[in-house]
């Protein structure tokens, strides 16, 4: 299943990558013209997949196919700036609040709680009329707002591991607090951190996705949610355009399940190992 | 081998190396959710309440008893992993201040569980140079290197060749070698003081023997002084030249091991000495109930509610029974060196009929 | 009268890195009213002898031999004979039995569990004589009430006692039954054990690494080492007067307090107990033996006679074939 998984990431990532590199060439400038929406024509817009535009075009007349490509660098970068941020947040007040516990404990898992009670989407909305609508912002929101749950997962791995009598024995020698953390607690919680990182960005490009399809996203960058989005109040659904609609969405789905899937082989590998020992 | 010792002052072998005065260790009670909305209150655990002890330089000291008699909570805080809420313990004379990484680097300690005590994810080298690390050791005395301390470390704990272990992780070795290297761990900082908690019991029987031999070659090649917590008594008996019985907290009886396995005077320790099995069979007298609860401890003399001196009468008949139920006692020397806190044992060495 | 006769019984695992042989050949007899103790450390394959007794191990692993239980092959009994048979026929304490109880049922029932299962009376009945089963092992009998955290870890290891014996079987297997608890509970377990067989007439095999525990409680003692039996006899004349290496390496890590010949010696061997998958050639002991010549590495040793009711596995033994002794012990000193 993980390999599965990894082939869908390294098409989408291979796609991603590729949209950069075509950016600087000329092949970007494309012009919206006669040729470029043949056999259609401008009354006929958006039009349906055909031998010159694979995936058909926008309302706009733009392909289909360049907008998925293009949106697949936007989305991915999005999903994983976004997993970094809650990663590191959540991988801090994780380890601090599970070692140190007590009165820090207390008071990070408050916020935490805090955040995690308040709806999501609420905060999200709110954040955005305050901060603007640009792709930062979006990702901002996306990883302040998704650290939470990292945090506990984390903080509950290390209190785990600080039980374990090596970490005692760590201490008998002499060591402190820091020597603790990163030659003992941290790499016994990292494969965790991983694990959960790979899940994120899953959840990270859906909650862009989200975002952007309500008006929140960035409007000047092509996401695949800012497509979606954009197909919607077009007026895809009535016109009947379902080229514009399915295919970023397929996207969406294709590139979420291939994180899962690599993030739940990454928890078989995980688990057995320790298991053998 | 002999080089360290001769780096350090010439010590005089019996001067006090860790003294014990006055410890008090009392864990605060935990309370479920029911109970506590009906009112009642936590028992806080009592689990060292007033133990004096001292170790003295090139001695290998037993500290036994059975579970919750407050050994290795005893242990944990002479180390320093538990602050005790009352007493203190002198490193040298100095009481123990709040920094502790300098006695931490003379005062090692070797644990129950080998296996567990390893990071499963460290080389058997990282392991042995993580002391040194901590502490910042690149150097030796003799000016060596890192590599060469740990694999001096490991050969001393009879790891040979010791090159042959550097790559290797826990799970790769046996129990015995784990637990060499968890001592190799602890040597490579030159300690004058090992705690070993139990260091045996989780080691195949066959075993034992080649790991309590190492620890005895280590106090005779580099002086240092061994404090074992156990409760087999058969063991203090092969390595120890103190035994110490623990029971509810406190320390009730104290002496040379011949004395005290050969001629005890509490009856508690007349009590575990009749259990250890042997091919006499079971028509020994064996006491009732359980390991107390150091939550409910009684008045009085603390054993005195399973002591066979108490329930067969004699206590009453000396007319001590009282004293026993009802007065707290404290250790008495009973003969040189050899302590006991029993209302019986102070009779038959003063002669007097009454107290 | 024999209540197990057990013949050539060899039990092989089936893992990932191939066939775990953990016992390669054991032979023994239990009689009514005899208690008999099987020895050894870790790898051993005594456990497995215990659970083998009542097939419950998983059909990947073969077993082979003949297991007469009450004069029946257990290899041959069909499944349904097979589970009217377990309990009734033949019971077991477990190891680590204190953590077997389900915490949240209470305990009579768990004892009436084993009574209703087998059919053995109705509901009221079998209350009774959970009851009964209590005061037998010295607890309350109105403690069939209480669930598993109200007791403590000896009066918890009555309870399992106490449910073996629901189905009154002619034989208990006890694996390691004391070895979690504390000294003066230990001997107060033992005790009762020792108690019930004697009334009972139970037939009783005690398996456990500690040697002093089996010379107190067993009639007769069976060492195992590498999957085989190694030395067997009388308890006492095993434990005190050992002729096979082994055996006197195990008995001397429980020594007599008081003799003068262990204070300060410890006593111990080196290496380890031998992996199942790779047990050395010949005796698998001879590595790490201390008294090992040249013939120790080419002859497999059998139960040879040595001295009156007792038999060792060892050159060393009396009804040993004569070799020379030639070559040097193999073990590291």
């Amino acid at each position: 299943m993980g390999m599965a998984g990894l082939v869908i990431l390294l098409i989408f990532g291979a796609t991603a990558i590729f949209s950069i590199f075509a950016d600087q060439s000329t092949l970007s400038k494309v012009a919206v013209t006669e040729e470029s929406i043949a056999p259609c024509s401008f009354r006929e817009l958006p039009c349906a997949p055909n031998a010159n535009n694979l995936l058909g075009t926008d309302a706009d007349g733009r392909s289909v196919l360049w907008l998925v490509i293009h949106g697949a660098r936007m989305s991915l970068l999005v999903g994983l700036v976004a997993s970094v941020i809650t990663m590191v947040i959540g991988s801090l007040v994780g380890i601090v609040a599970g070692f140190v516990g007590r009165f820090s404990d207390t008071i990070l898992m408050r916020m935490a709680d805090f955040l995690l009670v308040i709806p999501w989407l609420a905060l999200a909305i709110v954040l955005a009329s305050i901060f603007g609508q640009n792709i930062y912002v979006v990702i901002g929101i996306i990883g302040f707002t998704s650290w939470p749950g990292a945090a506990r997962l984390i903080r509950a791995q290390t209190l785990s591991v600080k039980e374990h009598l090596y970490v005692e024995r760590s201490k008998a020698l002499g060591a402190g607090g820091w020597y603790v953390i990163s030659r003992h607690i941290l790499p016994n919680v990292m494969p965790i951190i991983l694990a959960n990182a790979i899940l994120t960005v899953a959840i990270a490009i859906l909650s862009e996705s989200a975002l952007s399809f309500l008006g929140l996203g960035d409007p000047l960058r092509v996401t695949w949610g800012t497509i979606i989005d954009e197909a919607f109040s077009r007026g895809a659904t009535s016109i009947g355009a379902w080229w514009w609609l399915l295919t970023p969405s397929f996207c969406i789905v294709t590139v979420v399940l291939g994180f899962t899937m690599v993030g739940y082989a990454l928890d078989e590998i995980i688990n057995p190992r320790i298991q053998e020992r | 081998m002999s080089e360290l010792a001769s780096d350090r002052q010439d010590p005089v072998v019996g001067d006090p190396v860790i003294e014990v005065r006055g410890l008090e260790v009392t864990f605060t009670g935990r309370i479920g959710l029911l109970a506590g909305l009906t009112g009642k209150k936590a028992a806080d655990a009592h689990a060292v309440a007033g133990v004096d002890l001292t170790l003295r330089r090139g001695e290998v000291l037993a500290l036994a008893g059975e579970s919750g008699c407050g050994k290795t909570t005893t242990a944990r805080a002479i180390m320093g992993l538990i602050r005790p809420q009352a007493g203190e313990i002198l490193y040298e004379g100095k009481p123990l201040g709040r920094n502790l990484k300098a006695y931490r680097r003379k005062v090692q300690m070797v644990f129950q569980d080998p296996t567990a005590a390893l990071n499963p994810r460290q080389t058997v080298y990282e392991i042995v140079a993580e002391g040194l690390r901590i502490h910042g050791i690149h150097d030796g005395p003799g000016g060596e290197n890192e590599e060469q301390l740990v694999a001096r470390a490991l050969s001393r704990s009879g790891l040979r060749p010791p090159e042959r272990f550097y790559l290797q992780y826990p799970h790769e070795l046996s129990g015995g070698q784990r637990q060499r290297v968890v001592i190799a761990g602890a040597l490579a900082l030159d300690p004058e003081v090992i705690v070993a908690d139990e260091p045996v019991s989780n080691l195949d029987a066959s075993v034992r023997g080649e790991i309590l031999d190492l620890l005895m070659k280590l106090r005779r090649e580099l002086q240092i002084s061994i404090l074992i917590v156990t409760h087999d008594l058969g063991l203090a008996w092969t390595v120890a030249d103190r035994v110490a019985i623990m029971y509810l907290g406190r320390i009730v009886e104290i002496g040379p091991a011949e004395d005290v396995l050969l001629r005890p005077e509490h009856p508690y320790t007349k009590a575990l000495l009749d259990v250890v099995p042997e091919a006499g069979g079971l028509d020994r007298p064996i006491l009732t109930g359980e390991p107390p609860d150091p939550t409910r401890i009684p008045t009085g003399c603390r054993f005195h509610p399973r002591c066979p001196v108490v329930a067969s009468g004699r206590a009453a008949e000396l007319r001590i029974e009282a004293r026993c139920k009802g007065e707290d006692l404290a250790l008495r020397t009973l003969a040189p060196e050899h302590e006991a806190a029993c209302y019986e044992s102070f009779l038959r060495h003063e002669g007097a009929t009454t107290v | 009268m024999t209540v197990l006769s057990v013949r050539d019984l060899a039990v092989t695992y089936r893992s990932k890195s191939g066939d775990v042989p953990a016992v390669r050949g054991v032979s023994f007899d239990i009689h009514k009213g005899e208690v008999l103790g099987l020895a050894g450390e870790s790898g051993c394959g005594k456990s497995t002898i215990a659970g083998a007794i009542l097939r419950l191990h998983s059909p990947s692993t073969q077993i082979e031999g003949t297991m007469l239980l009450d004069g029946e092959d257990v290899l041959a009994m069909k499944p349904g004979r097979l589970r009217a048979v377990r309990w009734t026929g033949a019971s077991i304490i477990f190891q680590g039995a204190l953590h077997a109880l389900n915490p949240v049922k209470r305990i009579g029932d768990q004892i009436t569990e084993a009574i209703t299962t087998h059919q053995m009376a109705n509901d009221r009945g079998a209350q009774v004589r959970a009851g009964e089963l209590l005061e037998q092992v010295g607890l309350p009998a109105r403690r069939i009430d209480d669930y598993p955290h109200e007791l403590s870890g000896g009066q918890k290891q009555r309870v399992m006692i106490a449910m073996a014996l629901a189905c009154s079987p002619s034989l208990v297997i006890a694996d390691e039954p004391t070895t979690a608890l504390d000294v003066m509970v230990q001997a107060q377990v033992l005790q009762l054990l020792k108690a019930l067989e004697r009334d009972l007439g139970l037939a009783m095999l005690f398996i456990t690494h500690d040697l002093s525990v089996l010379v107190e409680v067993s009639d007769r003692l069976a060492v195992m080492y590498a999957g085989k039996i190694i030395e067997e006899g009388s308890a006492r004349t095993v434990f005190t007067n050992p002729v096979h290496p082994y055996t006197e390496a195990l008995a001397a890590a429980f020594p007599t307090i008081g003799d003068v010949r262990f204070r300060g010696q410890p006593a111990g061997l080196g290496g380890d107990p031998p992996d199942p998958q790779h047990i050395p050639a010949g005796c698998p002991f001879h590595p790490r033996c201390p008294s090992a010549w040249d013939d120790c590495e080419r002859i497999v040793p059998e139960l040879w006679a040595a001295g009156s009711d007792r038999r060792a596995a060892c050159l060393l033994a009396e009804g040993a074939p004569a070799t020379a002794r030639t070559g040097e012990p193999a073990a590291d000193r």
